[in-house]
């Protein structure tokens, strides 16, 4: 008898268990098809010069999504020069560098940072970052792509940080150990040692910390103006830009259901769905490569 | 074991209140059709520019007046005019006047419609206080707005470039300041906002950018402007008059962006609740309503 009670609630565990793991494929499917069911009739609705196009005015007709998926590409490729630094510098500090009552402070401010709302950080950013970069660098207006990369920025960087520190602290000691007996310094360790051997996890984090970013709404809503403009010159970081989801976000509210600008929203859905696929299989593809050349030059 | 006798209780009194919610909701929904219950019930649609107006209207007045029930619905003012002739609806909200062909109709239905003008909308353009240019005609904002005029130093004022901020797309005021500034009133005329223009997601966006930054000009509600911006005087042509948005100026009829806004009913001798809700409408308590959602007050009572 208890050992048909085990089994009777070993199985129940092992149902639920699969049931939760089949049920996030699941979702991720339903997301998907509802995603195309809803996306793909703009390619019937709008003809693809149009959908191509570089104008975006929704409510005359005008359904360029270029501006847009530029737009978006600008504030998250200066978000990643922002953060990937600064976030990987922050990580390699906690870990190998700073004395642990300084780690001790550092790691809870991190993951409190990771939990601040982003309607937060936008708030400060229309209060205190739009009028100072204005007069810091001379522009016309403070409502950027560059103040909108500089926020998800610091909204990818706890991501990056908690996660690459991980990765860092999974490196054995022995290595460490074994750099440092050859004579290595602390940077040259950190440099040629630690850092290659906790690649794949650092890329991760990165990967991560991008893909944050690039879904990122409301506080590039509030600090990067919002208007579609296509990127053609040198300067465009520094002059205002509408993303993808700032645009799904404002305007889903109001669209008639079924309209042409309705499955032209969820066509901009999908192609943010498909850029962070790119970014994802980019990142799990370069990581195994990585790790095949780690295991290689430490075995 | 007090634990247990709560969370029974606790469940069984949130169990009654919902079914108290359901009940009343499904009477509500029940109540529909404009002639069955005309003494309890009003039907209300239309304009979508007035439709926060009117929601904030039939909650304060249902509110006061718990025997009433007024459903609210926008879907624009073609849409509400339509319904009131169709009889679905006993009041229809348009930003704008009623036309000819609508009211053909309505004489062809068996009634002449009664109109009232509830409140109206007027735009304030703004810009920095430190911003020299005290007035200019609509040809020039619209030359803004659409990128031919992009220094201040061309109207006049220091030399600064020119930062266009407007509302969203699937706002009223956006829609309305496309027609009568960008495309001064022309319905042939398909000149859109340059796509420099900075679409921002709130009133208070615009106006705190404005009340920063000496090259941004905008324009809001009049009710939503604040003393940090600075109002301009609009003219119609280029030797004026330049006149100031004002709730006088406004009322008078004399502010070149301003419109008003209207309700029409089915009948010119409105009876029972229909009455009581349009004198309502003209009171003081509901017209302090309008000006809290940026809206020009009307003068007393017609």
């Amino acid at each position: 008898m208890p050992g048909g009670r085990t089994r009777r609630s070993e199985f129940a565990i092992t149902f639920f268990i699969k049931v939760a793991g089949y049920s996030s494929i699941l979702l991720v499917t339903a997301i998907f098809i509802f995603l195309m069911k809803e996306g793909l009739p703009a390619l019937g609705d709008v003809d693809l010069k149009t959908l191509f196009g570089s104008r975006w005015y929704p409510i005359e007709g005008y359904f360029g999504i270029w501006p847009l998926i530029t737009g978006s590409l600008l504030v998250t490729v200066g978000a990643a020069l922002v953060a990937i630094p600064l976030g990987v510098g922050t990580a390699v500090y906690i870990s190998e560098v700073a004395p642990g009552w300084i780690k001790e402070i550092l790691k809870p401010l991190i993951e409190i940072l990771a939990g601040l709302p982003s309607v937060v950080l936008g708030f400060l950013g229309i209060t205190v970052a739009v009028p100072q970069l204005r007069l810091l660098l001379n522009l016309p207006t403070g409502l950027t792509a560059f103040t909108g990369a500089v926020m998800l920025g610091l909204i990818s960087i706890p991501t990056i940080v908690s996660i690459g520190e991980d990765a860092l602290n999974t490196v054995p000691q022995s290595y460490r150990q074994a750099a440092l007996a050859l004579g290595a310094t602390r940077w040259q360790t950190i440099w040629g040692v630690t850092v290659p051997a906790a690649r794949s996890g650092i890329l991760t984090a990165i990967m991560l910390g991008i893909g944050r970013a690039l879904g990122e709404t409301m506080a590039v809503m509030m600090v990067t103006g919002n208007a579609p403009v296509l990127p053609d010159k040198w300067n465009a970081l520094f002059l205002p830009v509408r993303t993808m989801t700032a645009t799904i976000a404002s305007e889903m509210g109001e669209v008639a259901t079924g309209s042409a600008h309705y499955h032209v929203l969820f066509f901009i859905g999908i192609v943010l769905f498909l850029l962070s696929l790119v970014v994802n299989i980019f990142a799990s593809f370069v990581s195994s490569k990585q790790r095949k050349r780690a295991e290689r030059v430490l075995s | 074991m007090k634990k247990h006798a709560i969370i029974p209780f606790v469940t069984k009194r949130l169990l009654i209140f919902l079914l108290i919610g359901l009940l009343l909701s499904g009477c509500r929904g029940d109540s529909g059709g404009a002639s069955q219950t005309p003494a309890v019930s009003l039907q209300n649609k239309g304009s979508d520019t007035m439709v926060n107006l009117a929601l904030a209207w039939a909650e304060r007045y249902q509110a006061e007046h718990p025997e009433a029930s007024i459903s609210v619905t926008g879907g624009g003012s073609g849409t509400g005019l339509s319904a009131l002739l169709n009889g679905t609806v006993d009041i229809a909200n348009a930003s704008r006047a009623i036309k000819a062909e609508e009211l053909e109709q309505a004489g062809a239905a068996g009634f002449t419609p009664g109109e009232y003008v509830v409140a109206r909308d007027a735009i304030a353009v703004i810009v920095n206080p430190e911003n020299p240019i005290q007035e200019l005609t609509l040809a020039q904002i619209s030359a803004i707005y659409r990128c031919e005029i992009n220094n201040w130093r061309q109207l006049g004022g220091d030399d600064r470039p020119i930062v266009r901020l407007s509302r969203e797309t699937n706002s009223g005021t956006h829609v309305y300041f496309l027609e009568e500034v960008i495309r001064l009133g022309d319905k042939d005329n398909t000149d859109i906002f340059c796509a420099e223009t900075l679409l921002m997601p709130s009133s208070e966006g615009i106006i705190a950018e404005v009340a920063d930054n000496p090259n941004a000009i905008g324009y809001d509600g009049l009710g939503y402007v604040t003393a940090d911006v600075k109002m301009l005087a609009i003219g119609t042509t280029p030797t004026g008059p330049y006149i100031l948005p004002s709730v006088a100026n406004v009322n008078a009829g004399s502010y070149p962006i301003a419109r008003d806004l209207y309700m029409y009913t089915r009948t010119t001798t409105p009876t029972g609740l229909l009455q009581a809700y349009l004198d309502w409408i003209f009171s003081a308590e509901a017209q302090a309503i309008v000006a809290e959602l940026g809206f020009v007050p009307v003068e007393a009572a017609p």
